[in-house]
């Protein structure tokens, strides 16, 4: 059981409720700048091309046009991973490229001038499948880049990066399996979390080197290292992180939109604003990487793992921000759930000529996971395994070792996730619904319902640094100096709930220093699931060491030892003696107190996620309906129950169980534009389908910071699309392995359409198919009578 | 302006009159940095004319809620009424929701305090303003009418059950 606490653990409000529900919060297009220009960004209509000619001497007269810029312009400014892609660049690699930039004393005029500039093109043949891509003669994106294959591993990550999970002897666990299943599965629909806000920065340049970007992003202090390493090192980088609209993982980096103002205020001197389209936000800004997995697993009876072979394969789209680090943490998270001795798994990352892929929500897990876990499933099929006792019986457990992103070797020393699992199972019916592989749970006439599960997890909830300062005031106040923005997790006011309880002053006594680079120490940004362990634990430290200092500074004054005072509400006295009490105004009143705290990468615990759903499929139109969510995790400690519901309701959209069901960005194969660009052809889930959720959460208290917690909010999304993909099938009875399950696939697993779409003999496919699931679902049925299961 | 009106009869401007959040608003039609242009949606010219920052643009194109407001208490999206179309009516926005004199929160305002009925808080302000619309027209609505009421609002967190439960505690005429 958890520890009482007088504030963590408890629903306290958030700082900016207030502010958001009277329209207050600033979201950085609602900051007002004197003297501001208006930035838009030409894009390229071909998926591969050499520009030969740009004319922008038209756009450039047009009145209120202050700048254009084309390649010949601007710095050489290269980004990516590695470095090959220059900021604006004299060839273009997707429709959507970035090929000149206008900045003009208003949007209208801005997008005005685009329409001015004359380019003439030199088409390139181009591809969009990565084992096309990876062929000889396929056209190539990059020279540096031959075969299109993307230098394995990010520097980011030591000289070590994992890039693949080699070790054991994989032949002698084929030898050892009852059942050894492959095939090649993808999670190649690319769905889009589109946070409402679109992606966008301010850019203020003051010569000879200096800039202040206000950005809208999850990780603030991250994007001024990235900038400064992008700049050359030249360049004196600002940023203020400001209230953020939604992010799910892709306002990691937004390096192209803050250095295209960068570039335009540079050339003007003046502030300029580019704000992204929705438009350019679905067809230009971050993607998921598309996955494809070649895999073959031995397994015993007993669902013991022999061995993992195979290859897999991610698309990054026409280059690699953060790739290598998803691929190396998704190496690491599929040795999370799968306990086994033998592996040889190797990778690739190829460039496409599509938008690029970055960082999403279940980074790099997610991704993998979809595409391995059917192959698992073949093999629990074939040896009729329970896929609830398969993930207990193949998730991490204490005093297990992995392989993690820097390539060293692990031992966990988390808890077993089991009992949470079983809770889970039994919210949600699993044993009264599961009738066997590719068995429905119910059938009523030609609506079949399906359950299934998914697991996730990642020892990322301790990654990377972190670093805070809090400040104690004569008047019993308190700051927290972090670089954080709140992009909805509220971890904002879960940071300043630690202090609070480690000050133990009311929260409204603590204020937290906005989000700006100049004056708050060194933070990667809330950032995978690390905020509650990595950051809290820097916030907390901080507290500890001011709370040390204050009561070393007092002692004296109370003829007592440090060690041995206490302080609540801005009163200090000895232990157990409140009577004698003195105010932290002894201090002295020109004097503040400064603690500093700092984190230290972490990669032994790991959180864990398994989400439990239901389907109906409706057999004669193929429609896929969700009835039923359950998610179970354990927090260790819940510092915040509504924000932490929040964050598990959120399996649904952004890219999470949605990306099963119906969500996809649809790229034309022919010319690379994406089809659905738009709010209204990407679909989403709306208020009249939500389908009940209920979160279970337990509370086993775990060895991070003092009070026990670890991040659980990011991974909510990561294991429905796999549950989803195992219900369906279940509820058919084939399998499908291709997300989403739109009406068109179920229709063609069950025979009824071609694959060219038209109707084949229905009455004949009908006939069969509901002869012989009914068969099995009666037999089934009828032996489980009285459970309850085919309700 | 002196100059290109030169010699020329100057046009009395022709203005488009309406009211935001119960303060009269006249603005001039024209092409003029000070003036709304014909073209200008509502949604811009609450932003970028009358610094309205709480109406929040997501796709610009009718498909998402976030820029809802009320026009003569029904809820409508901003981004896709004409400024020029608003003469005579009475626009409220999520700044008019509050007591001008107290300050005191609109129940609804209070309401998603109360259930975190938030998460990012982008699409909040049209979240709210679409509920407000729904109990003017119904005190007590059931929770099915509050999501056929909300189905245009996109919120991405998944901030939906939260609002929902929100929603039907602040309904004057629900059981709560």
């Amino acid at each position: 059981m958890a520890q009482e606490y007088r504030f963590i653990g408890k629903p306290t409000k958030r700082q900016d409720a207030a502010a958001i529900v009277t329209g207050g919060a600033q979201y950085l297009d609602d900051i007002k700048f004197h003297n501001l220009l208006h930035g838009k960004v030409l894009r390229s209509p071909h998926a591969h091309a050499y520009i030969v000619k740009i004319d922008k001497s038209r756009a450039e007269q047009l009145p209120g046009v202050e700048a254009v810029l084309t390649w010949e312009d601007v710095p050489d400014w290269i980004g990516g991973t590695p470095r090959v892609v220059r900021v604006l660049d004299r060839k273009v690699r997707y429709v959507g490229d970035a090929v000149a930039l206008v900045a003009a004393k208003n949007a209208q005029i801005a997008k005005e001038a685009l329409a001015l500039i004359e380019v003439v093109y030199q088409i390139l043949p181009a591809v969009f499948d990565l084992e096309e891509a990876m062929k000889p003669g396929a056209p190539q994106l990059y020279q540096e880049l031959p075969g299109n294959i993307v230098t394995a591993g990010t520097p980011a990550f030591g000289r070590n990066c994992l890039t693949e999970v080699v070790m054991g002897d994989v032949e002698k666990g084929f030898g050892e399996a009852d059942a050894v299943c492959e095939g090649t599965f993808g999670y190649e629909n690319i769905a889009n979390p589109i946070p409402p806000e679109p992606p966008g920065a301010v850019a203020h340049w003051e010569e000879p080197n200096r800039v202040t970007l206000w950005v809208s992003n999850q990780a603030s202090y991250l994007d001024k290292i990235i900038l400064f390493h992008l700049f050359g090192k030249k360049v004196e980088v600002r940023t203020h992180g400001a209230a953020c609209g939604g992010s799910f993982g892709t306002k990691l980096m937004s390096w192209q939109v803050q250095s295209y103002a960068t570039l335009l205020s540079k050339a003007t001197g003046r502030p300029v604003k580019i704000i992204f389209t929705k438009e350019e936000h679905i067809a230009a800004f971050v993607l998921r990487p598309g996955s494809r997995m070649h895999a073959r697993v031995g397994m015993k009876r007993d669902g013991t793992v022999t061995a993992v072979s195979g290859t897999w394969l991610v698309d990054t789209g026409y280059y690699s921000a953060t790739t290598q680090a998803q691929v190396a943490v998704g190496c690491g998270e599929i040795q999370l759930m799968t306990r086994c001795d033998n592996w040889d798994l190797k990778t690739a990352i190829v460039c496409t000529n599509r938008n690029a892929s970055g960082s999403v929500r279940g980074f790099g897990g997610q991704e993998l996971k979809c595409s391995f876990i059917p192959v698992l499933c073949l093999a629990m099929e074939k040896l009729n395994i329970d896929p609830v006792e398969f993930i207990k019986k193949n998730y991490v457990k204490p005093g297990d070792g992995y392989f993690w992103r820097d390539g060293d070797w692990y031992t966990y020393r988390g808890i077993d996730y089991s009992d949470c699992m079983d809770q889970g199972a039994r919210r949600f019916g699993w044993q009264e619904k599961w009738q066997g592989w590719l068995q429905p749970s119910a059938v009523d006439g030609p609506r079949r319902r399906g359950i299934g599960v998914g697991v996730h997890g990642n020892a990322d909830i301790g990654e990377d640094s972190s670093e805070a300062y809090v400040r104690l005031h004569p008047d019993g106040s308190a700051m927290l100096f972090s670089c954080i923005t709140e992009h909805g997790t509220g971890q904002r006011s879960n940071y300043v709930k630690m202090v609070a309880e480690v000050l133990q002053i009311p929260m409204e006594r603590i204020t937290v220093s906005p989000a700006d680079s100049l004056v708050n120490p060194f933070e990667y940004g809330p950032f995978g699931s690390r905020g509650t362990y990595a950051i809290g634990s820097a916030a907390i430290k901080a507290a500890e060491d001011a709370r040390r200092q204050l009561l070393e500074m007092v002692a004296p004054r109370l003829d007592a030892k440090a060690e041995d005072l206490e302080t609540v509400d801005g009163m200090i006295f000895v232990r157990g003696k409140p009577e004698k009490s003195i105010k932290w105004g002894a201090m002295g009143y020109e004097r503040t107190i400064l603690g500093y705290g700092r984190f230290d990468p972490d990669f032994t615990l790991a959180n864990c996620m398994t989400t439990f759903v239901e389907v109906e499929v409706d057999t004669e139109t193929g429609k896929v309906e969700l009835l039923h969510v359950v998610n179970a995790t354990d927090a260790g400690q819940i510092i915040d129950p509504p924000g932490l519901e929040g964050q598990l309701n959120g399996c649904l959209g952004s890219s999470g169980i949605d990306s099963a069901i119906f969500e996809e960005t649809v790229l034309d194969p022919i010319s690379g534009h994406i089809l659905n660009a738009n709010m209204i052809d990407y679909k989403w889930r709306t208020f009249s389908e939500l389908p009940p959720i209920d979160n279970v959460v337990l509370e086993t208290p775990v060895a991070s910071h003092r009070f026990k917690a670890i991040g659980v909010g990011e991974v909510a999304t990561s294991p429905g699309p796999m549950a989803i993909l195992m219900a369906v099938s279940n509820a058919v009875g084939v399998w499908l392995h291709e997300y989403p399950v739109t009406p068109e696939r179920v229709l063609k697993a069950l025979g009824k359409i071609n694959a060219n779409g038209k109707v084949n003999d229905s009455a004949k496919v009908n006939a069969k198919v509901n002869a012989k699931v009914n068969a099995k679902v009666n037999a089934k049925v009828n032996a489980n009578a009285g459970s309850g299961g085919a309700a | 302006m002196a100059a290109t009106n030169k010699g020329k009869t100057a046009k009395p401007a022709k203005v488009v009159a309406f009211s935001v959040n119960g303060k009269a608003v006249e603005l001039q039609i024209g092409s003029e940095p000070h003036q709304v242009e014909s073209s200008h949606t509502l949604a811009h010219t609450l932003r970028e004319t009358l610094g309205l920052v709480g109406t929040k643009i997501t796709c610009d194109n009718g498909a998402c809620g976030s820029c809802t407001v009320l026009i003569d208490g029904k809820a409508i999206l901003s981004c896709m009424t004409l400024t020029v179309e608003c003469q005579g009516k009475s626009v409220m926005t999520i700044e008019g929701l509050a007591d001008p004199v107290s300050g005191r929160l609109d129940p609804l305002q209070q309401s998603f305090i109360d259930h975190t009925a938030f998460q990012c808080g982008f699409c909040t302000p049209g979240m709210i303003m679409s509920a407000k619309a729904l109990l003017g027209e119904n005190a007590a609505p059931t929770e099915d009418e509050v999501k056929e009421a909300l189905s245009g609002n996109f919120c991405r967190c998944i901030s939906h059950y939260h609002v929902v439960k929100a929603v039907l505690a602040a309904a004057p005429g629900g059981s709560e």
